[in-house]
């Protein structure tokens, strides 16, 4: 067995990055920031490949199964022998898919930026952030230890804070990056408590024992089963709050309003934040848990395969209705995230049931590839016609070959055509739903459809109709282009991967396959679905704006996104700050700073009295003098007798 | 500020005849009692004499020799 | 009643009502002239304890020259003619309490005390002796603080020149 430990050079030099753009980038590499970052990052890419060839191919098994190699353990604050922070990297199966996608999307981001962001005043701060986006990202998915994943979620919701709010003087920008952070950082507040709960009854914060200890029969699962509040045990309470945490970060319903506003910042930021990496990390923090959830932890399971399930129905239906193009992929990235939880939420522990699993964390490889390309194409056609609205757009495939030709690719992906890799990814998540729940699987299956319709419509808005419009502009540059035909190649490949004898739930290979005659109905629905898409946008005509004027007002209140955001402005503003801010403001600042203010004032009356002692008439001067010796005269005489 | 100055000349002359009558009916055979005495005499016209130059200074600037109006010591 | 205690008793109504006087009173003339008659009866005083000595130093320097020395500073300072202001109430109560403490303390310490009254031969108070004794390195001697003081009277000399310099202003006049 080699030694890992250079893994830790892999996170590191993102970081170094980031020190150094930050520092020194406004002064001295305002123009090769970029240069710089990328370098860097190849480094680190270069690196996680070699990492994952030797994991996966080397020597990662042990007698067949793939096992969790603890690469670096550093003892941090020992609380006492039992519950220590540690700071430990360890690598599995799914840390190691997690850093190579990471880091490759990364580095498609950091080449496609240098061509998008180029002339932008800051530059440097701009990959200066996305380093620290990188570093983060890595260290949450190498980390070993469940304290120590918080400490990276927070840094990642920074990062993501930092380059939403990268154009800081628009004020939509600021509204939404601060609506993003609190977000999170509520479902932050569930995360901790329920990491609270689970390290008291576990007595361990590391992955490894809390699993052992809160699977196989041991003590602690016994005082955490059966020790229960409002009728549910703290086990189903911890699990469920860990999961509100990463429903969070992963835009599940309710806690997805920030996504949608998310799409202010920079495209190429949302290639990589919103859309491959940070918000699969509610998906790999269920993943990383996932022996908890499958054995002991069933009513927390359930909860995680509905949320799942709804928000994909849900954000399909919004979807079809939005115009902005990033929006309608935000919407987009949110649906197939609630099929990886979903996935997650039908899968068992162990050989064939662990199928979900396997399933969501392939569905999570093929998706970071072909969501990325969907989200830097966009940021193509948003350079080239300067605005987001599909209104503006219509008729660029003319102009815009090779990010036409990507597009498409993309689109067919998300549907599931085969012989791309969605259709695999698609496929299984759908055979394990259908071995396990047939009411997720019809779910799971009309908003197949559903995505198919509304990415098509999408395309043909965008490249088909409105086709007599002149244009001008160009496409990009050369490094706009690259990313986009590597991508494009691994969207097609990224399909053949044996995933299943790489990534399974406990680690023995899994033997995949595929039945023709299962795949009919979800790829017919499909096909099914694009052309209704074609039919009505493919040439300019009259037949949506009918067909929405008929929905009425099913229409106009998916269009609203379901009056979600209106119902969360209700709640803060009438009920959070008038029945609790307003009171809490009053009492600080009246009777807490009252009394503050109340003492400063009793010292300053003193104060005042005791000047009056130094008045500069003499007469009191001499006064006092007298007293003096005749207090000492008093002292001397009488007291020493 | 110059019954303030007679007040203390005052205080020494007690003080004087405090001596010299302790030094002529307990301790005739010496003389220490009257040379205080006259030390005392001396010391004090040199005090009245700095005294008094002092007073006049005031009164230069405050154009008052009354103590009330010399408070520029306050805090 | 001896004639001599009689004489007693009148040079102490002299000093002490003179002194009373002298810093009870509103005209600042007036508390001068006060003044002389209560070093004038304490001159008294010393002659009656037949100390000439220290008798003729207190009427030469006390009353020929102090006294003299303030009623020039009245003069100076044009305020022989003015009535003073009478001090305010907690003033008088101030004082009061004072001489009462004051008085209370040295009454206490002097009656419980039993002053002893010497045998040994009574020195000769003359002239001749006291200048001896001043100037005699022995003991018993001193010449001392002799020096020192005469250096505090050129001090003071030189101090009372100074402060009481008008000093040239620099105008052009």
């Amino acid at each position: 067995m080699s030694n890992y430990a250079y893994i830790v050079l892999m996170p590191l030099l993102p970081l170094a990055s980031f020190f150094l753009l930050g520092l020194f980038g406004r002064k001295y590499f305002k123009t090769s920031a970029g240069a710089i970052g990328t370098t860097i990052l190849l480094v680190s890419t270069v690196l996680s490949f070699y990492i994952a060839y030797q994991y996966y191919f080397v020597d990662g098994k042990a007698g067949g199964i793939y096992r969790q190699i603890v690469a670096l353990k550093y003892t941090w604050l020992e609380f006492y022998p039992g519950i220590s922070i540690d700071m430990n990297i360890i690598l599995d199966p799914i840390s190691i898919m997690m850093i190579v996608v990471v880091s490759f999307i990364s580095l498609m981001v950091h080449v496609f930026s240098l061509g998008y962001m180029r002339g932008e005043e800051r530059f440097s701060t701009y990959y200066c952030f996305l380093s620290l986006f990188t570093f983060s990202m890595l260290g949450l998915v190498l980390s070993g230890n469940i304290l120590q994943i918080y400490i990276f979620w927070e840094l990642v919701g920074v990062s993501s804070y930092l380059l939403i709010g990268y154009y800081f003087e628009k004020p939509r920008a600021v509204a939404a990056s601060k609506k993003a952070f609190i977000v999170t950082r509520l479902a932050d507040l569930g995360f901790l408590i329920g990491i609270l709960i689970l390290a008291f009854h576990a007595e361990t914060l590391d992955f490894a024992t809390l699993i052992q200890r809160l699977t196989t029969s041991s003590p602690q699962l016994v005082s955490i089963t059966t020790a229960s509040f409002l009728g549910i045990s703290f086990l189903t309470w911890g699990l469920t709050l860990v999961f509100i945490g990463g429903a969070g970060k992963s835009a599940m319903f309710p806690l997805h309003i920030w996504l949608p506003d998310a799409m202010e910042g920079p495209t190429p930021v949302s290639a990589l934040i919103h859309a491959a990496t940070m918000v699969v990390a509610g998906v790999y923090l269920i993943a990383r848990l996932f022996p908890i959830f499958a054995i002991s932890g069933h009513a927390a399971l359930n909860v995680v395969r509905y949320v799942g399930a709804f928000s994909a129905f849900l954000a399909a239906i919004i979807a079809c209705t939005q115009t902005d193009i990033k929006r309608v992929l935000a919407y987009s990235t949110m649906s197939q995230i609630g099929y990886m939880m979903f996935a997650l939420g039908v899968a068992g522990f162990g050989n064939e049931e662990g199928l979900g699993y396997t399933a969501s964390m392939f569905h999570l490889f093929t998706h970071a590839f072909f969501k990325s390309l969907l989200f830097l194409c966009a940021g193509a056609v948003i350079h080239m016609v300067h605005s987001n609205e599909m209104d503006d757009m219509g008729g660029l495939r003319k102009f815009m070959p090779v990010t036409h030709i990507s597009f498409l690719i993309a689109c067919l992906a998300i549907s599931g055509i085969p012989p791309l890799s969605g259709f695999f990814s698609k496929e299984e998540i759908l055979l394990a739903a259908f071995n396990s729940d047939m009411a997720v699987y019809i779910i799971g299956l009309l908003t197949s459809g559903l995505t198919a319709f509304y990415m098509f419509r999408l395309y043909f808005s965008v490249f088909w109709n409105k086709d007599t419009i002149p244009r001008n502009g160009n496409e990009g540059t050369l490094t706009m282009k690259v990313p986009l035909i590597i991508l494009s190649v691994a969207t097609v490949l990224a399909g053949f991967v044996p995933f299943s004898t790489l990534v399974t739930s406990d680690g023995n290979p899994l033997k995949s396959h595929i039945s023709i005659l299962f795949s009919i109905a979800p790829v017919g629905l499909a096909i099914l679905g694009i052309l209704l898409a074609a039919v009505l946008y493919k040439s300019a005509n009259e037949r949506p704006a009918k067909i929405a004027s008929a929905l009425g007002g099913l229409y106009h209140a998916a269009y609203s996104k379901f009056y979600i955001d209106e119902i969360y402005l209700f709640i803060t503003r009438k009920i959070i700050f008038n029945l609790i801010g307003r009171p809490a403001a009053w009492i600080d600042r009246n009777i807490i700073d009252g009394f503050m203010n109340f003492l400063a004032a009793i010292t300053a009356k003193i104060a005042e009295r005791v000047r009056g002692l130094q008045s500069g008439k003499i007469q009191y001067y001499t006064l006092y003098f007298f007293a003096g010796i005749v207090g000492l005269a008093v002292i001397f005489i009488y007291m020493r007798k | 500020m110059i019954t303030m100055l007679m007040s203390v000349e005052l205080i020494l002359n007690s003080v004087n005849i405090n001596f010299v009558s302790f030094n002529k009916y307990l301790y005739p055979d010496k003389l220490d009692g009257v040379f205080f005495a006259i030390f005392i005499i001396t010391i004090a016209a040199a005090e009245a004499a700095v005294a008094i130059a002092i007073i006049i200074n005031l009164y230069r600037s405050h154009h008052s020799i009354d103590v009330k109006d010399a408070e520029e010591m306050r805090f | 009643m001896s004639a001599s205690a009689i004489f007693f008793y009148i040079l102490s109504i002299c000093i002490l009502g003179g002194g009373l006087l002298a810093v009870t009173s509103k005209k600042i003339f007036r508390s001068a002239i006060w003044l002389l008659f209560s070093l004038i009866g304490i001159a008294g005083l010393y002659f009656w304890m037949q100390m000439e000595f220290i008798a003729a130093v207190q009427i030469i320097v006390y009353v020929g020259g102090i006294v003299v020395l303030i009623i020039f500073s009245i003069f100076l300072t044009q305020q022989s003619g003015k009535q003073m202001a009478k001090p305010s109430a907690g003033r008088i109560v101030f004082s009061l309490l004072a001489v009462c403490i004051g008085f209370a303390l040295t009454y206490s310490l002097l009656r419980p005390y039993v002053f002893p009254t010497s045998s040994m031969a009574p020195v000769d108070m003359s002239v001749r002796n006291i200048g001896n004794q001043m100037l005699s390195t022995t003991e018993h001697g001193y010449v001392v603080p002799l020096e020192v003081v005469s250096v505090l009277l050129l001090a003071a000399m030189i101090g009372c020149i100074v402060i009481a310099m008008k000093i040239k202003t620099r105008t052009n006049e």
